[in-house]
């Protein structure tokens, strides 16, 4: 069972690349997000962990059909509620018929009979038509000069090392079950958007579903370690401001993926530079919802920060989180160069 | 107030009986969390060499010549009492699991380690206590355990860590642990389970820094008896402590996939 979950998770990183990059209009049924429809809601009480801290704590998704960047053709920030039920229900068939007889994506793996598609699932709604709040057009900022030539020494790079059915090292950081796009912010892909939040005194613990990936965020204002060493998943130091929680993460290495990115090692998130600074803001709003907010500064990248606001529903279907051992079950990466060797045998006997 | 009240008697008692003895003392009593338990927060470490072989064994070198004395395996009086019971067939196997350990051991594959092996590893891990989850966070490839103190239930299906039920006795955390797949082992001798694992592990405070870590390990398939190994683990206390990232999937790519590697590839 486990393993049959765990076949090449790339081809499926994939079809959330195309999901999100071909989607016309992401929609949201009425939300439970006040800030984004206007509704008026009751006050809430904020519950407190034993030791006095807001709580955070419970099993979370941010699954949503709302691409990071605005989509083009889409000039507003936010649907009307009638507008997010109609393009909620294009975008979850859209996503059924990536599992149509006979296509890649049906071979690979039926979404809808493993219930991995996203619509059979707690989905995290809002009304806005894109991630991004800043900039107002709810794209990303402009790539300055550096980032620009960075790219492209990355993709030169990248390209000198052959195809991805070369070596393992050439497939991207999903196949290889280094990394998801879920260890920057927090960003929804097509399945397994699932979180689990546990505060102890002096720490908060964000584990992710996806290849068991926690943050241990420590709270008493420690200094960061040192900046020669980088990780993956940076350095993360925490605080409350009232009751939210505001994350702080450096020391991150230039290795990392970007969002729905299929390329190899060499790429870092959606291009930043390992000096990024990744802002979070947590605010429970309700018993069922957080407000999650990041901002991006990295200015050897992007001429401004920007910032992302996406939703976190409390998970009623999928929590517990089950163990993801992606690497445990990876046969997908010893097939996929096996078959590519055979093929060459093939063809050179020709 | 009641605490230091039972400090106060216990510290009369142990005058009255002129107790002096380590053995004697009262047991140690933890401090407690918001909610009354005893607090088991914090970073801990065992420090043995039972991540080599979990039996008394000798200084040996290693299998890495080049590695010389730095992969030499350093001796140990085992953590285990008695001798760990396997059935005749089972003994076999152990044995031909050591003889091929480069082959067939998950920790050079960097697969989770499983339980209790994860917690014997030279590596430190970090308990995060609330009331209802316990989490144990490890460093070696980011393995995870999630405790449930309240849901308890059977694990949804086998997994390479397995499925934690816990509660408390007394000053004690016991964990109940099923659901594992055949696939971990004990340490680098070979030492193993099948899927019918069943891991009972007690967590008791014995001072500040200090935990006793008690293991009973059932399994029918491969021992004729339930059989059990302890030791202490030690907290890091040095300033900021805090877990590094481990993430030795990518150390091992070579290993694994080298030899489907297009020759031509560098």
């Amino acid at each position: 069972m486990t393993h049959r979950c765990l076949v090449s998770v790339g081809v499926l990183t994939a079809v959330t690349v195309v999901l999100l990059a071909t989607l016309p209009v992401a929609g949201q049924a009425p939300s439970s997000a006040a800030k984004t429809n206007g509704t008026a809601k009751k006050a809430y009480t904020q519950p407190r962990t034993p030791d006095g801290q807001p709580d955070l704590q419970g099993f979370w998704t941010n699954s949503t059909y709302t691409p990071l960047e605005r989509p083009k053709n889409v000039t507003k920030e936010l649907y009307t509620p009638e507008e997010a039920e109609v393009a909620e229900k294009a975008a979850a068939a859209r996503e059924e018929e990536q599992t149509t007889p006979g296509t890649v994506a049906d071979v690979h793996y039926d979404l809808t009979q493993f219930g991995l598609d996203r619509h059979q699932n707690t989905l995290a709604r809002n009304l806005r038509t894109s991630l991004i709040v800043d900039p107002p057009d709810g794209r990303l900022p402009p790539v300055t000069a550096e980032g620009e030539k960075r790219a492209a020494d990355v993709a030169a790079a990248r390209k000198k090392m052959g195809p991805p059915l070369d070596a393992a090292e050439n497939m991207n950081l999903g196949d290889r079950c280094i990394m998801m796009a879920n260890t920057g912010p927090l960003l929804p892909m097509g399945y397994m958007s699932t979180y689990q939040i546990v505060q102890g005194p002096g720490h908060v613990m964000i584990l992710s579903e996806r290849m068991h990936d926690f943050r241990i965020i420590p709270l008493d204002g420690r200094p960061h370690i040192p900046s020669n060493v980088r990780q993956w998943k940076g350095d993360s130091r925490g605080r409350w401001e009232g009751n939210t929680l505001v994350v702080e993460t450096t020391n991150y290495n230039s290795k990392r993926p970007g969002v729905g990115d299929n390329s190899a090692a060499g790429q870092s998130f959606r291009g930043a530079s390992e000096d990024m600074r990744l802002t979070e803001w947590f605010t429970r709003v309700d018993a069922e919802t957080i407000h999650y907010r990041f901002t991006i500064d990295d200015p050897r990248t992007w001429t401004k920060p920007w910032t992302a606001e996406v939703p976190m529903a409390k998970d009623r279907i999928q929590g517990p989180l089950f163990e993801h051992a992606c690497h445990e079950g990876n046969y997908s990466i010893v097939n996929m160069l096996r078959g590519a060797r055979e093929a060459e045998k093939k063809k050179g006997s020709n | 107030m009641r605490n230091q009240f039972t400090g106060v008697m216990m510290i009369v008692a142990s005058l009255c009986l002129g107790v002096t003895t380590a053995s004697a003392q009262a047991p140690y009593r933890a401090p407690r969390t918001g909610d009354g338990k005893p607090n088991l927060n914090g970073i801990w470490q065992a420090l043995n060499s039972a991540h080599w072989d979990i039996e008394a064994h000798a200084a040996a070198p290693g299998l890495i010549k080049e590695l010389g004395a730095s992969n030499a395996i350093p001796g140990g009086a085992g953590i285990v009492e008695g001798e760990i019971p396997y059935k005749l067939e089972a003994l076999a196997r152990k044995k031909e699991n050591a003889a091929n350990r480069l082959k067939l051991d998950p920790e050079i594959k960097c697969y989770l380690p499983g339980v209790p092996r994860a917690t014997y590893m030279p590596y430190p891990f970090q308990i995060i206590q609330s009331p209802k989850h316990i989490m144990i966070l490890h460093e070696f490839a980011s393995a995870v355990r999630t405790i449930y103190m309240d849901d308890h239930k059977e694990a949804p299906a086998d997994s390479w860590m397995g499925w934690s039920n816990g509660h408390w006795e007394g000053e004690t955390l016991v964990v109940d642990t099923t659901g594992f797949l055949d696939s971990t082992w004990f340490d680098r001798a070979g030492n193993y389970h099948s899927d019918a694992l069943h891991v009972i592990e007690r967590f008791t405070s014995r001072s500040p820094d200090t935990l006793m870590y008690e293991v009973t390990i059932e399994d029918p398939k491969v021992f004729t008896r339930p059989w059990k190994m302890s030791m202490p683990l030690y907290r890091h206390v040095e300033r900021n402590a805090q877990l590094m990232e481990f993430r030795c999937v990518e150390f091992v790519e070579d290993l694994l996939y080298g030899h489907l590697r297009k020759p031509s590839s560098k």
